[in-house]
């Protein structure tokens, strides 16, 4: 404090205006908040949750339940087609059902799956690799050979038999096989957060301010959590930011080859899986939810990329 | 080097055991059984019994998993359930075509990537550049599968131009290879700009400039060749995601390669193509990987190989 007023001081005597100090974070803030691809982002992903957690109230008719009379494949109102219904804004489904409502409730999904992996992953891996990296060892030669060996697993064919294998079981039925999801997302992304975790506190942990610490008699988890972890946690906002839309993408392309969400509660990608078939009778069944997983897609990137600029100004390419 | 190249080609020995171990762990944890994917027809007893003593599954899990490392060192990998043949021969059919979908894509997106990343780089932060980070933001976000929808909707049932799947024809093969170029492209064009950039402003680069070497010689002999050794280590990656990537593609377009094969026998338990198939991409990958690290080690003499 005594040296910031000092600055001050010394700064009117030389009568320079002065600006009010801002910290590290505050500063990465202000940089994503003038960066207007990511405010877009952000006002969209707002918007996402919003649609996700009001579901029912926005939603006109119910997403599962067939109609008693039901008018199958419907075109959007604005097609003018014959093969449109005043009471269905954006068509039906080849079940009748309606298609607004199903696109509101399916954001629930991608919502969900974005943020709830991403936690579980964050969670283990920075913990493993932070243990890791700090004391070495059997658990680090452990985690290292590991990672081999799922790096040689392509990511998506190692959730792909997962999933596949489990999605009979009892436990693979569990929230419409969200559960499953969830764990399988968890299993095959933890690895590469705790490598990366691990191979920030190794760069970190010989650094001069860690020494210093050491030397005043700062314990090992004080220097973990105090010290390493702020530092290591810049690269893990900007990994984080951009796990969510790629865990959004694995659920989608799951559902999409039929191995995701149970029908019939509707997901986005599953949305895709179904209208597939009759794509030429009736392309906009499977057109709604491509731009809704495309929008999101695009909002969560945008809004990693502006992190990634915000946080370090360097990585900017 | 060479100790370090024979050394790593060891290592993949357990790396592929491993693979094989979790991936046949995995499929027999599964519930339910390859013989009932016919609820309308399902087979008699007596023959489901003679089936399960045919592929030995009747045998304690760890004696099967012996005898099936024990054959795949003879390359036998056993019988396909779902379709009662050779999984070699399955494989041996498939692989050619998505061989060929692979390889036209990586062509097509190093022929895209590279100019374009080299020309946003140079001409950094006009409409050029613009253009192209969009197409790489847009080209990196949307999946393939959504990309491949709007394809199909306005090159297919809006201008039919192409038609919607299968394969054979070069016709048919446009789209599936565009698609699954799309992504790989538009990160490499994300590299390349980045790599550009970063050799642009460096020290030797101006001592170039400085003795006056024409901007074309500065250009090709010192931006661009230092400037495409990052971009030669995620070639590795790159061509790892065209694989993975072929898999939605194939089955989207009815590509009869083995991604599409693959997908099939998930859904119907089928081990044998699953084992054979997971092996196949692993061997790829790590071999993939395992050449990056030593092209990179040729290219960039800074770059010591730890011992």
């Amino acid at each position: 404090m005594a040296t910031a007023s000092t600055t001050q001081e010394r700064a009117a005597e030389l009568n320079v205006i002065t600006r009010k100090q801002r910290s590290l974070w505050g500063d990465a803030l202000y940089r994503l908040m003038r960066n207007k691809a990511a405010v877009v982002g952000l006002i969209v992903i707002a918007g996402a949750f919003l649609i996700a957690i009001f579901a029912p109230a926005l939603a006109p008719y119910s997403p599962i339940e067939i109609p008693k009379n039901p008018a199958s494949q419907m075109e959007p109102l604005w097609t003018g087609s014959k093969y449109t219904d005043p009471r269905y804004i954006l068509g039906t489904d080849f079940l009748g059902r309606d298609i607004i409502s199903r696109l509101i409730f399916a954001s629930r999904i991608s919502m969900v799956v974005g943020f709830v992996p991403t936690f579980i992953v964050f969670g283990l891996g920075v913990t493993v690799g932070m243990t890791a990296g700090f004391f070495g060892g059997w658990l680090d030669q452990l985690l290292m050979r590991f990672t081999d060996i799922i790096y040689a697993f392509p990511d998506f064919l190692f959730l792909l038999i997962i999933v596949a294998s489990f999605r009979a079981s009892p436990f693979g039925k569990l929230l419409d096989g969200l559960m499953l999801i969830f764990v399988a997302i968890a299993i095959v992304g933890w690895v590469g957060v705790a490598r990366l975790t691990r191979g920030q506190v190794l760069s970190l942990k010989e650094r001069e301010f860690v020494e210093a610490a050491r030397s005043v008699g700062a314990t090992p988890a004080r220097i973990m959590f105090k010290h390493l972890f702020p530092n290591a946690l810049a690269p893990l906002i900007v990994t984080a930011a951009f796990a969510v839309p790629s865990a959004i993408l694995n659920e989608a392309t799951l559902s999409f080859l039929g191995v995701g969400i149970i029908p019939p509660t509707p997901s986005w990608g599953q949305m895709i899986n179904e209208g597939f078939p009759l794509f030429a009778a009736n392309p906009w069944a499977v057109l709604l939810p491509a731009i809704c997983i495309s929008v999101v897609m695009l909002a969560f990137t945008f809004v990693g990329d502006g992190l990634r600029d915000a946080l370090d100004p360097r990585m900017k390419t | 080097m060479l100790k370090y190249t024979i050394r790593r080609l060891l290592l993949m020995i357990p790396t592929l055991f491993f693979v094989a171990l979790i991936t046949f762990a995995l499929a027999k944890a599964a519930p339910g059984s390859p013989f009932d994917k016919n609820p309308d027809k399902p087979p008699k007893q007596e023959i489901v019994d003679r089936w399960v003593k045919f592929y030995g599954l009747d045998k304690p899990v760890h004696e099967q998993f012996i005898m099936y490392m024990g054959n795949v060192l003879h390359l036998d990998f056993g019988t396909s359930i779902r379709r009662q043949r050779a999984v070699t021969e399955i494989l041996a059919q498939g692989f050619p075509v998505t061989a060929q979908l692979g390889i036209q894509a990586l062509i097509l997106a190093l022929a895209v990537a590279l100019p374009l990343g080299v020309i946003s780089a140079l001409k950094q932060n006009t409409m050029v550049d613009y253009g192209s980070l969009f197409f790489a933001t847009v080209g990196t976000t949307i999946p393939s599968f959504v990309m491949a929808i709007f394809f199909i909707y306005i090159f297919a049932l809006g201008l039919h131009l192409f038609p919607i799947t299968g394969w054979g024809t070069p016709q048919h093969m446009v789209m599936p290879t565009v698609i699954l170029a799309l992504g790989a492209a538009a990160f490499l064009a994300r590299i390349t700009r980045a790599s550009m950039l970063e050799a642009i402003r460096q020290d030797y680069v101006r001592t170039a400039r400085s003795k006056g070497l024409r901007e074309q010689v500065v250009i090709v002999g010192h931006v661009l060749k230092n400037a495409m050794i990052p971009v030669a280590t995620v070639v590795g990656p790159a061509a790892a995601a065209l694989i993975t990537g072929s898999f939605i593609i194939e089955t989207f377009f009815s590509v009869p390669g083995i991604g599409r094969e693959y997908i099939l026998s998930i859904t119907a338990l089928d081990y044998p193509v699953i084992m054979a198939t997971t092996l196949l991409y692993a061997f790829f990958i790590v071999v993939a990987n395992l050449s990056v690290d030593l092209v990179y080690g040729m290219l960039d003499p800074r770059i010591k190989v730890a011992k």
